[in-house]
């Protein structure tokens, strides 16, 4: 199938999914335990990746910073905005996609190979709604809190790993974290974030509800799901940059 | 009553369905049987809306399916209750939580009368009590009944089952067999059973269809089927040696 066609069959299934919902009760309830699934499930390994993640770019920083005429500040300034701006919406968007992009394309890939796709469809259940809609929301509520999370955590990493190891002082890392702060960079990263989530949860559940075939299938579905959600996230990454920074 | 008038379906070359006509009676069991690749699948899928037919038309109790506007489907289609091959019932739910599920979408009842009606759907199929347990946890034949329980829920008219003998135990099969006959007297629904078991065909068949080539071939009852000369359906029906050494002697 082109490229044409199935940009054309996604935006279809969009279409679908945001048509109005049968009842409105279950659809609460829905996405309240999605909530749970994509998101609370996430954030143990948001947390672990965050830390790390944030260590590791203030020890690079840090190892870097030959020049004797660049202030010590100057590592906790870029750990802050590296990540900020681009580790924790876009590194972690791209590890969410890897988790809850596959698990979403399996579950309803699973869904369609033992024909309970068609069962919501014979009762009269607008399928694609009622699957993919409470998925989207508590993934576009949900994600921005787990980055707002993983901003913080990062900073804390990057904090222990230069004050334990003596890099920098406590004084001056915090001041690095403070200055120059624009509260715009925080907006940046949560637009950002809110449509890496739309990004993950529609082209996953597009992958897993065109599925064809077996067990075998689902487990390629999920593949792709995770090869497309994060081809486009950094599409999109690309296009928000140029058109909210420049 | 469910009529089927010259039906075609074809998936690029392959013309899958021929000019299919046939018609389902109200309070019968209709059996569709045919040996595999003929088109009984496609044509389920046609009739309840899975799939849509290149021409010709469906029409339920004088209505066209084909005709109608997404609002008039989903409204004939809380009519249809449907059993898969597979019972396709929803995995992250209970027993209780798959059956309530259709009335929880489409009904105003309140909580203690969605379970009473579960309650007596399971109760209807001999499963009683087994409210809580998760699909996983029944066997093949538990499935089949729950997923009968969950179609007859919304109180259907027309009910479709797709090979509910699939993988099942003689024994259990003529259970089945003999629930969904049962239910389709007791609530005088139009029931559409797609099926390759000839057990089903003699304990429940009350309008049997042969679907070969697409077409519709033969139709008539069981006593009928088990007389005619037609070559195609003496091939089906006689297909084992056991079989053909049984016609024999009885012939």
């Amino acid at each position: 199938m082109s490229y044409i066609e199935s940009v054309g069959k996604y935006v279809g299934m969009i279409r679908q999914v945001f048509s109005k919902p049968e009842r409105l009760k279950v659809y609460y309830t829905r996405t309240l335990t999605e909530i749970e699934t994509i998101g609370i499930n996430s954030a143990g390994i948001v947390a672990i990746l965050s830390v790390f993640m944030g260590a590791v770019i203030s020890l690079q920083t840090a190892s870097n910073m030959d020049s004797p005429l660049l202030p010590k500040y100057t590592i906790g300034y870029i750990t802050r905005s590296s990540t900020i701006l681009e580790f924790s919406p876009t590194i972690i968007s791209l590890i969410l996609a890897g988790k809850v992009g596959s698990n979403i394309a399996s579950e309803i890939g699973t869904m369609r190979v033992t024909e309970q796709i068609d069962a919501l469809e014979i009762m009269g259940v607008n399928s694609l709604s009622f699957l993919v809609l409470p998925k989207v929301i508590a993934a576009v509520f949900f994600f921005p809190f787990l980055i707002i999370c993983s901003m913080g955590l990062s900073i804390i990493g990057g904090y222990y790993a230069v004050t334990l190891s003596e890099l920098a002082s406590h004084e001056e890392f915090v001041y690095g974290i403070r200055a120059f702060f624009k509260v715009s960079d925080i907006t940046y990263a949560l637009v950002k974030t809110c449509v890496f989530a739309f990004v993950i949860v529609t082209v996953s559940s597009y992958f897993g509800y065109f599925t064809k075939g077996g067990a075998l299938d689902v487990g390629k579905s999920s593949t792709q799901a995770v090869v497309w959600s994060s081809i486009v996230i950094l599409l999109t990454n690309f296009v928000l940059t140029q058109l909210i920074l420049m | 009553m469910i009529e089927v008038k010259n039906v075609n379906k074809s998936f690029g070359e392959n013309h899958v369905l021929h000019d299919f006509s046939a018609k389902f009676e109200e309070g019968q069991v209709n059996l569709i049987i045919g040996q595999s690749g003929q088109g009984k699948s496609v044509l389920t899928k046609c009739i309840v809306g899975l799939m849509e037919v290149d021409s010709g038309s469906v029409l339920y109790n004088g209505r066209d399916f084909s005709k109608m506007n997404r609002k008039e489907r989903k409204d004939i289609r809380k009519e249809i209750g449907m059993l898969f091959q597979g019972s396709a019932l929803f995995d992250s739910m209970s027993v209780e939580e798959n059956i309530m599920f259709p009335l929880k979408m489409f009904t105003n009842m309140s909580k203690k009368e969605m379970q009473e009606r579960a309650d007596f759907c399971l109760e209807r199929v001999n499963l009683s009590g087994r409210n809580k347990l998760l699909p996983a946890e029944l066997s093949g034949g538990m499935m089949k009944r729950v997923a009968i329980a969950r179609a007859i829920s919304m109180k259907p008219k027309y009910l479709f089952c797709d090979e509910p003998n699939s993988g099942l135990d003689p024994s259990t099969s003529i259970l089945i067999d003999n629930l969904i006959q049962e239910i389709t007297y007791e609530y005088g629904m139009t029931t559409v059973v797609i099926t390759h078991d000839m057990n089903s065909v003699i304990e429940i068949g009350d309008h049997i269809i042969f679907i070969h080539t697409g077409r519709n071939w033969w139709q008539g009852t069981k006593e009928e089927i088990i007389k005619t000369d037609n070559p195609e359906i003496i091939d089906f029906v006689y297909a084992s040696k056991f079989m053909k050494n049984l016609k024999g002697k009885l012939a």
